[in-house]
């Protein structure tokens, strides 16, 4: 009976919230996306803040966009070499 | 000094060609000069579409390479004598025209149209590159399902990455019925994901088909529910605040009761 009423109104259980939901999803991964350019002068940045503290293997920084289920984060692995003697004073 | 507006839509086949047709029907029918560029390159559709196809001697690949002058590649409409068409060239590709040559192409006709419309083809590749690098204003066209959706967002993306900002949507083949079931997407949706301000709502209507069939705009039929969207979308274009229509099937309760029972 329930759900006799629920379909009689239109509610919640139509394909329209699974497409939405889909939707959702598929935007999230679509517009992670960035250009390499921008992804190149992220990396540029980085570096130049984290030389202040520490020193790293440039050649070897890895930066990326990693996009799983619902979620989108920046993924940064940057080889220390060392740290600088002074870096937490500053 | 006019404008320049072109409608994209990233899918193929969710009615920019319809849409470019009726908007620029619409104006011409109300007195502006309206000058319609088809650049689907090799596909070309507008010209029957507008029902035009028998006139053209010249295209647009015609003008770009001086075989012609501008005026002479120009289709004047049946109807309108405000209207023209700037036809595709059908046995070229899309790189036969560069969009520094659009730039120009626009430059010129709109010293001369109140507005530009270019109907551009499916993609994002040369084509469209083409279609939006005269234009000022863009109309992204979608309709209510995920893909088309999603490549509507992939084209906003690109055209603010040309700066071409706050494009306006069209939401084309609603179908009220089936949003009220909750099996279609509905307005409020659509721009929420997509963000951008509204242009205009078309249901799906076989009014649209058949107008098509016969190369006649359905902005001019007075009956339907389709030429009457078009008409709303024209009048907006020209600055005027139009409410979007309820395009509900004025299910009142009793019609309602009627179809549960099986009498509607
Ligand atoms: N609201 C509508 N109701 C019914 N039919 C429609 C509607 N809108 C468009 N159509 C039909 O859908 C088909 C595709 O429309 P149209 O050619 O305008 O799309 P398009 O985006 O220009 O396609 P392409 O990407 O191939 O250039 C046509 O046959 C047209 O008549
Ligand atoms: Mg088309």
């Amino acid at each position: 009976m329930l759900e006799f009423i629920t379909k009689l109104f239109g509610r919640d259980n139509g394909s329209k919230n699974v497409a939405k939901e889909r939707l959702r999803l598929v935007l999230v991964h679509d517009r992670a996306s960035i250009s390499p350019q921008m992804l190149e002068s992220l990396k540029l940045d980085l570096i130049q803040v984290i030389s202040n503290y520490m020193i790293i293997d440039e050649a070897n920084l890895e930066v990326n966009l990693d996009s799983s289920g619902s979620t989108v984060a920046l993924v940064a692995n940057i080889p220390v070499k060392g740290m600088k003697r002074n870096a937490g004073d500053a | 000094m006019g404008e320049v507006i072109v409608v994209t839509s990233g899918k193929g086949g969710v009615g920019k060609t319809t849409s470019t047709a009726n908007m620029g029907t619409g104006l011409a029918a109300m007195g502006y000069k309206v000058a319609l560029i088809d650049t689907d390159i090799g596909l070309r559709n507008l010209d029957v579409v507008l029902g035009l196809e028998n006139r053209i001697v010249f295209d647009i690949v015609d003008v770009v390479n001086g075989n012609c002058r501008l005026r002479q590649a120009l289709i004047k409409d049946k109807r309108f004598d405000g209207l023209h068409l700037l036809p595709a060239a059908q046995t070229k590709d899309k790189t036969a025209v560069t969009p520094d040559q659009m730039r120009d192409l626009c430059a010129e006709l709109k010293n001369e149209f109140d507005y530009v419309i270019i109907d551009c083809p499916a993609g994002i590749e040369q084509g469209f590159r083409n279609a939006i690098a005269g234009a000022e204003k863009a109309v992204v066209v979608t309709t209510p399902e995920v893909s088309a959706v999603r490549d509507a967002d992939r084209i906003i993306g690109l055209l603010e990455a040309a700066e071409l900002r706050e494009p306006k949507l069209i939401i084309n083949r609603l179908r009220p019925k089936m949003v009220k079931q909750g099996d279609m997407m509905g307005i409020d949706d659509i721009i929420d994901i997509l963000a951008v301000d509204l242009l205009g709502i078309i249901p799906e209507d076989e009014m649209i088909v058949i107008t098509t069939n016969r190369g006649e705009a359905v902005v001019l039929d007075q009956h339907s529910r389709s030429g009457q969207a078009y008409r709303n979308i024209v009048r907006r274009i020209l600055g005027e605040e139009v409410p979007i229509i309820n395009l509900d099937e004025s299910t009142g309760f009793f019609k309602k009761i009627k179809k549960i029972i099986g009498l509607g």
